[in-house]
């Protein structure tokens, strides 16, 4: 006999022109054939209605994992199990999408079979990671759920002190302004780390994120602990013929309002033939201008990426963004992105030996000094790294000369190369 | 099972390669598009160097999805879409098509489905959630419904251009943030320090590792009546609840007293200005389910404000740079109070060291 609850404060979620996942929930709970949906579901229901009545969340942690690995689900047992006991556990398994998060609608039917058999129904693309989130299932049927679909190639992504669930944008499948494989450097990057992902050791949570170019849609810069983004360093490509139809379609001020002095760095003028005058020395790759003219304006031919360490959420110092560390580096050969891998590699070892316990790359860097962390991880220092030079002289600097030196022989070695 | 039954060793595949379920067409034309074009709302057209074109439907769920409506999305790819199915980042869905006459029907399709297209361009797009009472195991509010209740608001700009520059909104149920940075931002925000369980801390809670958390070292051992406990230093608490986490005995939300904050500029792009982080504008607004009214209503007041006002590419952050804090407050008619300027660590550096000042 399926349990069903009052919900007089959900019922309202049920309103309104927008999707309600209220009404979605409730259609399992009261269509779907198989009674565990049904009794679960419908018990989620009767908790939620009792969080919103009371304003607090009934959900606890717990240890749940599947054979052979210590991540990747979110263990939820119930407080008010009595209350509501056909959802006393209700864990969600954390599952890696696709690089780009490209399915197929018969991919995606494989999953919905599999977890209609082991789950309560319902599942969510993607959660804030970026991990595809199965809501809702017991202890036994995380492990029946998982070596289903992991059989037909889906494998865990990570929760608690790892390597994190990697994201990347559409990327090159799909948009003009991208400037590297996101899909490679994605999958290249978190697939040879599944060891700390799916045995959690780390001091804390280390993501990866992936952009094409500087628009970051992945919020790259602000969330991952490694951004990669996309940018280029030769000219940005311009077709002039199609600036003067921009001109023509939207009238000389617009343009010069809306890109020329939009310009964060003043590297556009227009002529007085309506062609427009690009310093490329002085351009920093914002996206502006590409954005507002996306068929007259492109990124240039010599792309790379740009390597930024160290941005996270809020916990525990306070929002930080990442910082460059590497500020262009070609990727085309396999021995760049085995380079890549590389770098990757010292970070993630360097963060396991020397970051505090609950302390993000970010905070380490703020707690050491970008300087010290640079060398723990075997890269150069280079001005692109800051906004502006130290403010304050108090810092010893005996070795000022070596430094200096170090510095001029590195010049030197590039101009000769 | 038996209990000698061997256990499956996992496969540790790792990150599927999204190139096996990529549009014949992308897989085509990878790294070769030349640009793009939006012909309406919710819809994107790109030209690849080769000529070959593709348009995207965009369309907004209510993401948090069952069986029956993910099979329903899987539907309109079969029928519509060549089977082909992304979501972006805010957990909006997109079918891709290689032929124009494709697009019509599979707006129709979408709609008549229930699904809302739009969140392209110069839109309010999905907001970006977390879990909330749902699933989270330390939320001070919902997630899901907060966002539905919104979006019913906020539907037309969802599904129309009518904003300067996109608009990113994001929702959060603790002040770790999950949500991440918008250009609006709903964000629990705790008034009180934690009510602890001291009967149950010594059991469930790591001690030194909670005293580690906080941010702002309130918390010390203690004996509490006669049982080893955890007290806090109410003076020093910033109500963040860090603590509760991993200390669950250590209760931080509160019916009345976790409120809702708004925060606005967050924006991760480069474009134009570097990037930014969002900055407080509003707080002390009720935790009010099933619909929050009073946050939309503050939403929707911001919204205004910005659309009236700010210049054709301006995002929220790009906008009060141009007009100041001081106008800001002035048209969106918020109390400016105390508790924005900042106190924390580098807090100086938001203060005003010039007279730079409009009249």
């Amino acid at each position: 006999m399926v349990k069903k609850y009052e919900t007089p404060m959900l019922d309202v979620l049920e309103e309104g022109p927008w999707p309600s996942f209220i009404s979605g929930i409730r259609r399992l709970a009261n269509e779907h054939p198989s009674e565990f949906i049904n009794d679960i579901t419908h018990s989620l229901l009767g908790q939620l209605e009792h969080s919103y009545e009371t304003r607090k969340g009934y959900w606890k942690g717990g240890t749940v994992s599947i054979f052979g690995y210590g991540g990747g689900i979110i263990p939820r047992f119930s407080e008010v199990g009595d209350a509501f006991p056909a959802s006393r556990e209700f864990h969600t398994l954390r599952v890696q999408p696709p690089a780009g998060n490209y399915y197929s609608s018969a991919m995606l039917r494989q999953l919905a079979d599999s977890w209609e058999k082991y789950g309560s129904g319902l599942v969510t693309f993607h959660g804030q990671t970026g991990n595809i989130m199965f809501i809702g299932t017991n202890t036994n049927n995380t492990q029946h759920f998982f070596d289903e679909i992991n059989d037909y190639g889906w494998d865990l992504g990570g929760a608690g002190p790892c390597v994190r669930t990697a994201m990347s944008c559409v990327g090159a499948a799909r948009c003009e302004q991208s400037c590297a494989n996101e899909h490679k450097i994605h999958r290249l990057l978190v697939n040879n780390f599944m060891d700390d992902m799916h045995r959690p050791a780390l001091p804390y949570k280390f993501k990866f994120k992936v952009s094409g170019c500087p628009n970051d849609c992945q919020n790259a810069i602000e969330r991952a602990d490694m951004a990669i983004i996309g940018t280029w360093r030769d000219d940005m490509v311009v077709d002039q013929n199609e600036i003067k139809y921009y001109i023509e379609k939207k009238g000389r001020k617009y343009i010069i309002d809306n890109v020329v002095n939009r310009c964060p760095s003043q590297a556009l003028s227009l002529n007085d033939d309506d062609t427009l005058d690009v310093d490329n020395r002085n351009c920093v790759r914002c996206m502006h201008c590409l954005n507002v003219m996306p068929k007259a304006l492109s990124p240039g031919e010599d792309k790379g990426i740009t390597m930024l360490i160290g941005g996270k959420r809020t916990l525990k110092i306070g929002d930080l963004m990442g910082t460059v560390v590497i500020p262009f580096m070609k990727l085309e050969t396999d021995e760049d992105y085995d380079r890549l891998v590389e770098i990757a590699e010292e970070a993630i070892d360097f963060f396991a030996e020397n970051a505090l316990e609950h302390e993000r790359t970010g905070e380490m860097i703020e707690r050491i000094g970008l300087v010290n962390y640079l060398e723990g991880i075997g890269l150069e220092i280079d001005p692109n790294m800051i906004s502006n030079p130290r403010e304050s002289s108090y810092i010893r600097m005996d070795e000022w000369d070596q430094e200096a030196e170090k510095w001029n022989e590195a010049q030197a070695e590039k101009a000769a190369s | 099972m038996s209990e000698n039954a061997p256990m499956r060793p996992p496969i540790e595949s790792g990150c599927p390669d999204g190139f096996q379920y990529m549009h014949p067409v992308m897989i085509k034309n990878f790294g070769a598009w030349a640009y793009h074009e939006d012909p309406e709302p919710g819809v994107l057209l790109h030209v690849a160097k080769s000529g070959d074109k593709i348009w995207t439907v965009r369309c907004g769920t209510q993401r948090i999805l069952d069986l029956f409506t993910l099979r329903k999305l899987c539907d309109i790819a079969d029928e519509h879409a060549d089977g082909f199915i992304r979501f972006t980042i805010r957990s909006n869905v997109e079918y891709m098509v290689a032929k124009e006459e494709q697009v019509q029907p599979l707006i129709k399709a979408i709609k008549d489905a229930g699904f809302i297209v739009g969140g392209t361009r110069n839109s309010v797009a999905m907001i970006s959630h977390t879990q909330g009472w749902l699933h989270c195991d330390i939320p001070g509010t919902d997630a899901s419904g907060v966002v539905k209740s919104m979006m019913d608001e906020l539907i037309t700009e969802f599904k129309e251009w009518n904003m300067p520059n996109r608009v990113h909104i994001t929702t959060s149920c603790c002040q770790i943030n999950c949500g991440g940075q918008g250009d609006i931002a709903i964000n629990i925000q705790h008034t009180k320090p934690p009510k602890i369980n001291h009967d149950l801390v010594a059991n469930v809670c790591e001690r030194p590792s909670v005293v580690a958390r906080c941010p702002v070292a309130a918390i010390r051992p203690a004996l509490v009546n006669g049982k080893p406990s955890l007290e806090v230093d109410e003076k020093k608490c910033i109500c963040c609840g860090a603590c509760f986490p991993p200390c669950p005995p250590m209760q931080i939300n509160d019916a009345e007293h976790s409120k809702l904050a708004v925060w606005i500029g967050g924006n991760h792009s480069n474009a134009r200005s570097k990037p930014s982080f969002q900055k407080l504008v509003a707080a002390g607004i009720p935790n009010n389910p099933p619909r929050w009214p009073e946050a939309t209503a503050i939403v929707k007041r911001i919204l205004k404000v910005y659309k009236e006002d700010a210049k054709d590419w301006e995002r929220i952050n790009d906008w009060v740079d141009r007009i100041g804090w001081p106008r800001f407050f002035e048209l969106t008619k918020l109390p400016f109070t105390k508790f924005h300027v900042d106190t924390w660590r580098g807090a100086r550096k938001s203060l005003n060291a010039s007279t730079h000042i409009r009249f």
